[in-house]
């Protein structure tokens, strides 16, 4: 049995230490806003919260989080930073496809807790591992600045 | 994709609770006293004054469930916050062709998704009329209400059970809003099923959890068509979580059901760890000799020689013979996937013969008649719902994984989602069709375009064009050059290939478009002057291509760019292009950075687009062409590699895709014209490519032209 902290609750898993934390939240807990898109910490579909940090479920043993706080999507709306970003990002209608967004959030998450206000080279760092198909780039780049209350013009190549 | 010639019916009927409920049927338009059957019901009004409104095609993030419900919306007269938006089921009798594809829903459903809701508002401008004995005329409708010219007025609720009982309106006699009078239509509405995304909540194909559901993966050859020989299965069906391992026989359709081995799971990390434990013996022989260096060969050999004429006008020959000037240039694309974020999956139940799906995909009924084929159950017998597809690019439009779950969930006796692992996604995809072109062209001393010339070489499935394949694009070079000739030659392949967002386009676009760029600066012109001098050559327009729209667009983008006169830093270069595709009209310009090295990176992109006389919802438009650019800036660095008959890329580490850093600024400006509204999933999409590789021209004298377009290909063309 692994008992894991996830969004504040216990829960203990019937699996073995290296099953992904991917899947245990989809398939064995029925959790389903974290994403599998490549399985390889290519895409950035299932990251999550790992006692604030941002990392990628599909690559993280069960194993090695025993006793953190895991945080996931679903919990994004208890946090301050959580409803800021995902009002901005109703508001600039970021959403397409919606696939990659859960996984967007949470490093946009992770990045504004620790920097309140990135601008657009800290942008590009934080959010460089989470590929969004449908190219929303513009919007989630926007976005992000809403949430922190920065001017939302793209500065990179003035 | 059948379409048959169908006619408009409109139709009533009252719901369970005395709801109106408005929507239309299609059926053939023979004979004439089949009577529809069945009830439509795009939009339904409770009498507690709830309205909701079905959405018809499937979500694949073209935003087609928020656009399409917006027409009716419009028509209804109530206020969008009023309106709560479904998912219509799959039932082409009831709601028309629900697909996602060629960027048709709003071209195909602009006038009729509009007359449903004039209908359902007669219905209950009817119900008032009779209910105050007066005539239609003394009433108006706003916000969800009907009111009398005395002052009185009914909330559509108070009247949808008495209009539920009345007879339907003519379609004909419809009078529909005066689009001056808009307030949705033409409105930034955000996307409906938003809310629930930015929150997690379960609603794309992959999220779907049945009772007592288990988990599987299918396991293919590496190799395209090749069949399963023997597999050991013991040591998979040992391990842990595992419930079953079997395998399956294909069915030799290339879209269906392919030889495998399918693991059964109590999760799906299970049953993919569990693929380790197999050893599978396929008959690879079918690969042999497929690979893309020798495809490339053949190709030049091919070129050498001359092709099939598709297309002749004029003695082309000829023209070159007395050209002033002539250029001749060979260009090349490559295979590309589709690589849908949410990888390719597909729950299924099945009991007896009757059998439910639940997918992702952009062609519902396809897939239902694939599903009944393949298991041998009548297609009544096979329900298919479809849920939120996480991106399409013309992947989905494609069924395989349906049949696959449909097989599975029959012999495993349990309902099952079936997903495909990320490797599997880049093994088994329908892929862009590379191609192969040697082009030539003639100038007069006048620098014009006297002669055009054309060879194409590209797939063959059997004797057949391979689907997607086609190198007949929508250059406008035979409309505009005296004498043209366009030649293809095929090449045979075990290659599954299809239709990738902008299909043909997305390459052949890049191929004309530089071109045109090296024949403009042959003729010592500005590359937009020269194509607008082309552009207003007599003969331009022609089918369905209007030349005056391709010039407003050139010269919008060429105004919102400040083409010609932008100041630019050392190692920058702006380019242009233009393409006619899905009924739009696109110019676009890109400003580029290329470095010493090499690397280059699009910093802006400007676009000028007209789809017609109506942007249904811009803001969501705006994000289809921002999209779009994206998209197509980012294929230029990807590539798929055959080698013996199998795909070498696996995984989004050989396949890139653009990134947040790499993401420039995409500035969008429509251009309105008079034609019928079109659709907006595609056209941007084609020009970028040739614009990027032009303005990597402007900046540093490279003419790369072979796609991908990397950083040794910009150095080797610089070294010259
Ligand atoms: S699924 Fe984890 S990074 Fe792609
Ligand atoms: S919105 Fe589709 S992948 Fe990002």
């Amino acid at each position: 049995m692994i008992s894991l902290v996830i969004n504040g609750a216990p829960r203990s898993l019937d699996v073995p230490e290296d099953f992904p934390l991917l899947w245990a939240l989809r398939d064995i807990l029925g959790m389903m806003g974290t994403k599998f898109g490549c399985g390889i910490a290519q895409c950035g579909a299932c990251t999550v919260h790992v006692d604030g940090v941002a990392v990628r479920a599909c690559i993280t043993e069960v194993g090695s989080v025993a006793g953190s706080k895991i945080t996931t999507i679903e919990a994004m709306a208890d946090t301050p930073i959580g409803t800021a970003l995902q009002s901005a990002w109703l508001e600039l209608d970021v959403v397409q496809c919606g696939y990659c967004q859960a996984g967007q959030i949470m490093s946009a998450g992770a990045l504004l807790a620790e920097n309140p206000a990135p601008d657009d080279a800290a942008i590009d760092a934080a959010m460089e591992g989470n590929i969004c198909r449908c190219a929303t780039y513009q919007r989630i780049r926007a976005a992000i600045k809403l949430a922190s209350r920065q001017p939302q013009a793209d500065r990179r190549h003035q | 994709m059948t379409t048959v010639s169908r006619r408009l019916f409109l139709q009533i009927g009252a719901g369970a609770t005395g709801a109106l409920v408005v929507g239309f049927a299609w059926r053939a338009a023979a004979p004439a006293d089949t009577r529809p059957l069945l009830l439509g019901n795009y939009v339904s009004i409770d009498i507690d004054g709830t309205v909701t409104v079905r959405a018809p095609n499937p979500e694949i993030g073209q935003g087609v469930k928020t656009s399409l419900p917006m027409l009716i919306a419009e028509e209804l007269d109530v206020d969008w916050d009023r309106v709560r938006v479904e998912m219509a089921p799959n039932d082409p009798t009831r709601f028309g062709q629900q697909d996602a594809g060629g960027s048709m829903s709003i071209h195909r459903n602009y006038t009729a998704l509009r007359q449903v809701g004039a209908a359902a508002r007669w219905m209950l401008v009817d119900a008032a009329a009779r209910r105050l004995q007066a005539s239609h005329g003394e009433f108006r409708t706003a916000h969800g209400r009907v009111h009398h010219s005395s002052g009185q007025s009914f909330d559509y609720g108070e009247l949808a059970a008495a209009a539920s009982l009345l007879q339907l309106p003519d379609p004909k006699s419809l009078v529909l809003k005066d689009p001056a009078k808009f307030s949705i239509i033409g409105t930034s509405r955000r996307g409906v099923d938003s809310p629930r995304i930015v929150r997690g909540e379960p609603i794309f194909g992959i999220d779907m959890t049945l009772p007592d559901m288990a988990y599987a993966v299918y396991v293919k050859a590496p190799v395209f068509g090749a069949r399963l020989l023997r597999c050991e299965l013991a040591a998979a069906r040992a391990e842990r979580g595992i419930i079953d391992v079997f395998t399956l026989k294909g069915q030799g359709d290339r879209h269906g059901l392919q030889d495998g081995i399918a693991i059964i799971a109590s999760s799906w990390w299970y049953a993919q760890a569990a693929r380790a434990k197999l050893e599978p013996l396929w008959d690879t022989d079918i690969g042999v000799g497929h690979d893309s260096t020798r495809y490339r060969e053949e190709a030049h050999s091919l070129l050498a020689k001359p092709g099939t004429v598709l297309e002749e006008k004029g003695d082309v020959e000829a023209a070159l013979a007395q050209a002033a000037q002539r250029l001749t240039a060979d260009y090349e694309v490559p295979f590309l996937a589709h690589a849908t974020l949410e990888p390719q999956n597909c729950t299924a139940r099945v009991k007896g013969d009757s059998v439910e799906i639940w997918a992702p995909t952009q062609t519902p009924e396809e897939g239902r008649q694939l599903v009944a084929r393949t298991l041998g159950v009548a297609p009544d017998s096979v329900i298919v719902h479809m849920r939120r597809a996480g991106g399409g690019f013309g992947r989905r439009l494609e069924n395989d994984y349906m049949a696959e779950a449909a097989s599975i969930a029959r012999h495993a006796g349990v309902p099952i989602k079936l997903v495909w692992s990320r490797e599997d996604d880049f093994a088994h995809d329908f892929y862009r069709a590379a191609s192969y072109h040697r082009l030539r062209a003639g100038l007069d001393k006048k620098g014009r375009v006297s002669a055009f010339a054309a060879h194409g070489v590209t797939f063959a499935h059997g004797s057949e064009v391979a689907q997607a394949a086609g190198i007949e694009g929508n250059g406008f070079e035979s409309r505009v050059v005296p004498a043209s000739r366009l030649e293809q030659s095929l090449i045979p392949t075990i290659v599954p290939t299809g239709y990738l967002r902008a299909p043909v386009s997305n390459g052949l676009a890049f191929v004309r478009e530089c071109f045109w760029d090296e024949l403009a600066l042959a003729a010592n012109m500005d590359p937009v002057a020269f194509r607008l001098a082309a552009l207003s050559n007599g003969s331009s327009s022609g089918g369905s291509f209007d030349a005056a729209r391709m010039r407003a667009v050139l010269e919008a983008v060429a105004l919102r760019s400040n083409w010609a006169k932008a100041r630019l830093a050392k190692g920058q270069g702006m380019g242009v292009a233009c393409y006619f595709s899905h009924s739009g009209y696109f110019a676009e310009v890109v400003r580029v950075r290329v470095d010493a090295d090499g690397h280059w990176q699009v910093l802006n992109v400007w676009v000028a687009g007209d789809i017609g006389s109506q942007i249904v919802n811009p803001l969501a438009a705006r994000a289809q062409v921002e999209g779009a650019v994206m998209d197509g800036i980012g294929s230029m660095r990807a590539e798929i590699t055959v080698v013996n008959g199998a795909a070498i890329q696996t995984n989004f580490d050989g396949f890139p895709l653009l990134r947040m850093p790499e993401a420039p600024v995409v500035d969008v400006e429509f251009v309105m014209s008079a034609a019928a509204p079109t659709g907006l999933g595609e056209p941007a999409l084609p020009p970028v490519l040739p614009a990027v590789a032009n303005a990597i021209h402007a900046a540093c004298g490279a003419r790369v032209r072979q796609l991908p377009l990397t950083a040794e290909r910009i150095q080797a063309a610089r070294r010259g």
